[in-house]
This record gives C-alpha cells, structure tokens and sequence, in this order.
C-alpha cells in the first residue's frame, strides 16, 4: 500500500463523509451518526496502517477488520470504495433488493467484510479468535475491531475483554469510537460507562486515548498499538457523532435517520467547506 | 444379554482425541466443563491448540468464528443447554449467517443431565438449532457413532451441532460402521410402521422393534442421525412403504424431530404420524431412566405409540 499524507487522508474523509450522506440519503435509510464518527479512524486504517490488498481481498496474509458496530457498515462501505475495493457508484445501491451492500453487512454478498455484523456485542471474540489462529500459527497478521462505545453495554464485549488479555493477544487492536451517545440519547443517562478508558486498564488493555477526528493523531494511536507487546491495545478515541454536518452534530436522533434533500445539500455544504 | 453402556459424549472426546493426531488445524474450546464434556481427554495431549474460555459461552462461539475465520476447525463445546440457549444469537447472526466452519458440540443434551433438574436439561437445543440457515444438526445415538459424527464433522465444511447425552447408554453399533451426514440408517427392515429416533432413544426403538415382533407387527426402525439436513428420501420411502410413522424425539416435540418429519410429510405423503417426545412442559429432578418412564419415553412407549398409529393406518 502507497502511504497517503495526513493533508491527503483529510480529503479521503471529506469524500468519504459524502458518501455517507449521499449513500444513506438513496437508501432513504440506514445509520449517519456513528459512520461520521468512525471516519477518520477508517481512512487512516484502511489507507495508510492495514497491510491489506483491495484488488485481492481473500489475500490470505492480510490484516483483517471487524467491524464489530455492523451499523456503521456506510463508513466502511465508503472507505473500502475510495481505497479500491469496489466502484465508489455503487454506494448507492445501499439496503436496495439484490445490493451486495447490505444494511448491516454480510461477508457472503461482499468481499472484504470478513464476518458478518449486526448483532451488537459479538466482534471482538470474532478478532479475538482470529488473533489466537495468527498466534496459533506464527503468523504477523493483526486483527482490528471497531466497536460503538453504547455497544459496550453488551455484556459479551467484556467477555471478549477478559479473553484477549488473558491469551495476550497483542495482536488484537480495538478501537471505541467514543461519541457519547446512543439511540435513547446520552450514554451516561442511559446506562454510564465512566470511567471508560480506567475500565479497559483494569481489564489489562492497553489504553490510548486519541482525538478521533485527528487523523494524525489516529495514525499515532494505531503505531502505539502495534509496538506494544504482550497485551493487546484499545484506542479509546473521542469522537463526535454526526461529525463535519453541522446539524448532525452531537444529535442522537441522527443515528439511524437519513438526510433528505435540502438537508443533504446543506451536509455536503458543511463537509466540503470545513475540509477545504 | 447384556449391553456395553457408554456415554456419547466419550465417542465426542474420542473422536477429538483422533482428530488431534490427524488434523493439525482442530482446535478445541470450552466453557469451564472441559472435564464434563471430555474436552479434557484432547486438551490433555494436546494443550497448545485447547483454550478455556471461562464460563463465557457467547464468547467462546465469537472466538471460535475467529478462529474458523484463520482456517481453523474449532470444536466449541458446553452444555447443549448453554450453547443453544445463551449464545443462540451468536451462532445465528455470527456463525450461520456467515457460514463460518465452526463446530459446537452441546453436551448433557435431553434428559441426561438428570438429577440437575430442568435448568441443565436441554430441550429446546434441536429446535433452536434446525431452525438456523446452514446449520447442520447432529444427535448421535451411542458413543460409537458420537465418535464418527465427531469425525465427520470435522471433514464438513459449514456449521454444525453435535448434541452429546450425559448418562451412560448402550453401545449398539459397531465401530466400524460407516457415517454419512444427511444419510439415514436402517438398522431394522420392516413393512407395518417405520419408527424414526436420533440418539440414544433410538435404542428404546430397536427394543420396541423387538416387543412388536413378539406381537406379530413389522416395524422399521430408522437411526435418523441428521436431523439437519433431513434424510428426505427415507422419510418418504418409510411413508410409502410402511404407511405409518412414530418419532421419537429427547426434546420438546415442538421443532424437534418429529416436526422436521411432519414438516415433510404433510406436503409429499401424509400418513399417520405418532410423535412421541416432551409436551411443551419444563421436567424436574430424577434420574434418566426414571424421567423416560414418567414423560414416555420408554421402549414400552413405543410400543404404545405404534399402536395408535396403526389404529389411524
């Protein structure tokens, strides 16, 4: 993979943070707020830190991503088409009948989703145990694993937690986009998770706290990740939910609605403008 | 004459015991009941591709589709009850969904874990699991066909289910036997009524077979195996032939086997069918054999029920 520079990836984002808007606003359904938030942790990942081949995408020696959050799949739609994996059209054929680009994604329609998502809870055993066959096999192949900070609440990501410390699975990355918010509004109202970075630690996670709409602090972060050895690594990244859309912004009712006209004109407005 | 008793699920330790010599790519998971389920008797000579994963049952099924996902063969394994039940949505949406290559083995299925009571007693596991996309359903009915599933599952490429029984039950195959999933055993001929059971009940058929015999009635008695995919083509040659049909299932009947054949059979050749198994209801303590004799399940039973279904023929 060609290394793109961090002026570079803030363009792929801008790009990708329409896509987003554009794909959910045809499907006239699917999830804006959390794939906002996740941009610049995918565009970092899938451009310049995945070892990984979008023209060859069962490539066996590959890195492998789980999107554990399977609702966020438009932000790794977007950016698995800006890097290669498929034409950026077909965004837009999103949650339609006979789309490989399932509502919540499925690895049997599309190549490069390496598990299918949507229950939430359930990714981080799949990179777990993914990690565990590298490790089985001496392979250097790592496992990351995007997960939505409400999707914490699920009692299996803990589970998850203890395994990958237990079995030192330093080649497990995690990263936690840390919006603040979920469906029934505000995470620490609906049900807290503070002090959420000390909880990981106490799991024996490594912890790097990471501005999640820095790229290059991203870039930073996921380094950390892969140097530190004999535990495995979580980017506990704050993030704002509905990023670069100025209405969308820290509103959880954007999480699972889709612009319509007008108001994708005004998104596309606001994320053009800010990333020029 | 009497008949080796032995539980299925050391044909399961067996057959992973094997596995491990001739595989190198089965890996073996447990939830803290390693030395319940036998997945000891592997993690013993082969500690470094065995993991406990805790008493954590939907992790233990994420882990394995990772490991599946890194071209590994991985043996899940836990109370049936656990599996089917606690992580039913991590073997739908992550395993089956995906059609990942993982194999969950449920052990102390049915009436087995006895004495533990209705919690441990798993009833639901073959209903929770026929209804799952590109499951397979395995219920092997001694411990030297639990032995050959477990091999056999480990050749197939896809999800499967194993349900393993805890209590010792007799040895009545051989064990050089062939298997083949999806395929049905005849294990008796018979022209008046076919009975269908899978795993260790299908014993009790074989004595009905026996006492039927006595009474001047032919019975066919069929070791349906594979619940999933059902042996359509022996259902419906029993239903041709023989004009009745009992099933025998160790689970609720809502389902279960019985349904799987009725599901069949009402579109292609309905015939009279008996379905014997438990009626939508929770046990209680006991020990197995006193459990079949309270909710009839006994060669007796059988016998009963073939009655009935001749009276409908």
């Amino acid at each position: 993979m060609n290394m793109e520079s961090v002026e570079r990836l803030k363009e792929i984002c801008c790009d990708v943070r329409a896509d987003i808007v554009r794909m959910t606003n045809a499907a006239a359904s699917g999830h804006p707020g959390g794939s906002l938030s996740s941009v610049e942790a995918m565009v970092a990942l899938y451009c310049n830190v995945m070892n990984h081949r979008p023209s060859d995408p069962s490539w066996s020696e590959r890195d492998r991503f789980f999107l554990s959050k399977g609702h966020s799949c438009p932000v790794v739609y977007a950016t698995m088409a800006r890097t290669g994996y498929f034409p950026v059209e077909e965004l837009l054929t999103l949650r339609k009948l006979g789309t490989r680009l399932q509502g919540h994604p499925s690895c049997k329609t599309l190549p490069g989703i390496e598990v299918s998502s949507g229950s939430l809870g359930q990714g981080l055993s799949v990179a777990n145990g993914f990690a565990l066959a590298a490790k089985i096999d001496g392979k250097p192949y790592r496992a990351y694993c995007l997960m939505g900070d409400g999707e914490l609440q699920e009692g299996q990501i803990w589970e998850a937690m203890m395994t990958a410390a237990h079995y030192k699975l330093d080649n497990v990355c995690g990263i936690v986009d840390y919006n603040g918010l979920q469906i029934d509004g505000d995470i620490e109202k609906v049900m807290g998770l503070a002090p959420l970075a000390d909880k990981w630690r106490s799991f024996n996670w490594h912890v790097i706290e990471a501005d999640g709409h820095d790229v290059a602090a991203m870039l930073a972060a996921y380094d950390e990740a892969r140097r530190t050895k004999g535990k495995p690594s979580v980017i506990v990244m704050k993030t704002v939910k509905g990023k670069g859309v100025s209405f969308m912004e820290n509103v959880a009712g954007w999480h699972g609605k889709p612009c319509n006209q007008e108001e994708m004109a005004q998104a596309l407005a606001d994320i053009y403008g800010k990333g020029n | 004459m009497s008949v080796k008793m032995l539980p299925t699920r050391d044909g399961y330790g067996h057959g992973l015991v094997e596995l491990g010599a001739t595989n190198p790519d089965v890996i073996v998971l447990d939830a803290d009941l390693a030395k319940s389920t036998r997945s000891d008797w592997f993690q013993a000579k082969y500690p470094d591709r065995f993991f406990d994963i805790g008493i954590a049952e939907q992790d233990m099924i994420g882990t394995a589709a990772g490991l599946a996902l890194g071209g590994k063969i991985p043996f899940a394994t836990t109370y049936a009850v656990f599996v089917a039940g606690r992580a039913w949505d991590q073997v739908r949406t992550t395993v089956c969904y995906s059609k990942l290559n993982v194999k969950i083995a449920g052990a102390h299925g049915g009436i087995s874990a006895g004495g533990d009571g209705a919690t441990h007693q798993s009833l639901e596991d073959v209903a929770l699991m026929r209804v799952l996309p590109n499951m397979t359903v395995i219920l092997p009915c001694d411990a030297n066909e639990a032995k050959r599933a477990t091999l056999a599952a480990a050749k197939m490429d896809g999800p499967c289910y194993l349900r393993f029984a805890r209590e010792a039950t007799p040895v009545f195959t051989d064990e050089n036997d062939t298997f083949e999933i999806g395929k049905a055993v005849v294990l008796k001929p018979g022209t008046d009524v076919s009975i269908i059971a899978a795993g260790p009940l299908v014993y009790e058929a074989l004595l009905a077979h026996d006492l039927l015999a006595a009474q001047g009635v032919s019975a066919r008695v069929i070791n349906m195996h594979t619940i999933k995919p059902l042996d359509e083509a022996a259902v419906l040659a029993a239903a041709k032939e023989t004009g009745a049909i009992v099933t025998i299932d160790e689970a609720q009947l809502a389902g279960g086997l019985g349904g799987a054949v009725a599901e069949l059979l009402v579109s292609h050749r309905p015939v009279p069918v008996e379905m014997m198994g438990i009626r939508d209801t929770f046990l209680e303590c006991g020990l197995p054999e006193e459990l079949a004799a309270k909710y009839q399940l006994t060669a007796k039973d059988v016998v009963a029920a073939v009655g009935r279904v001749l009276a409908r023929k």
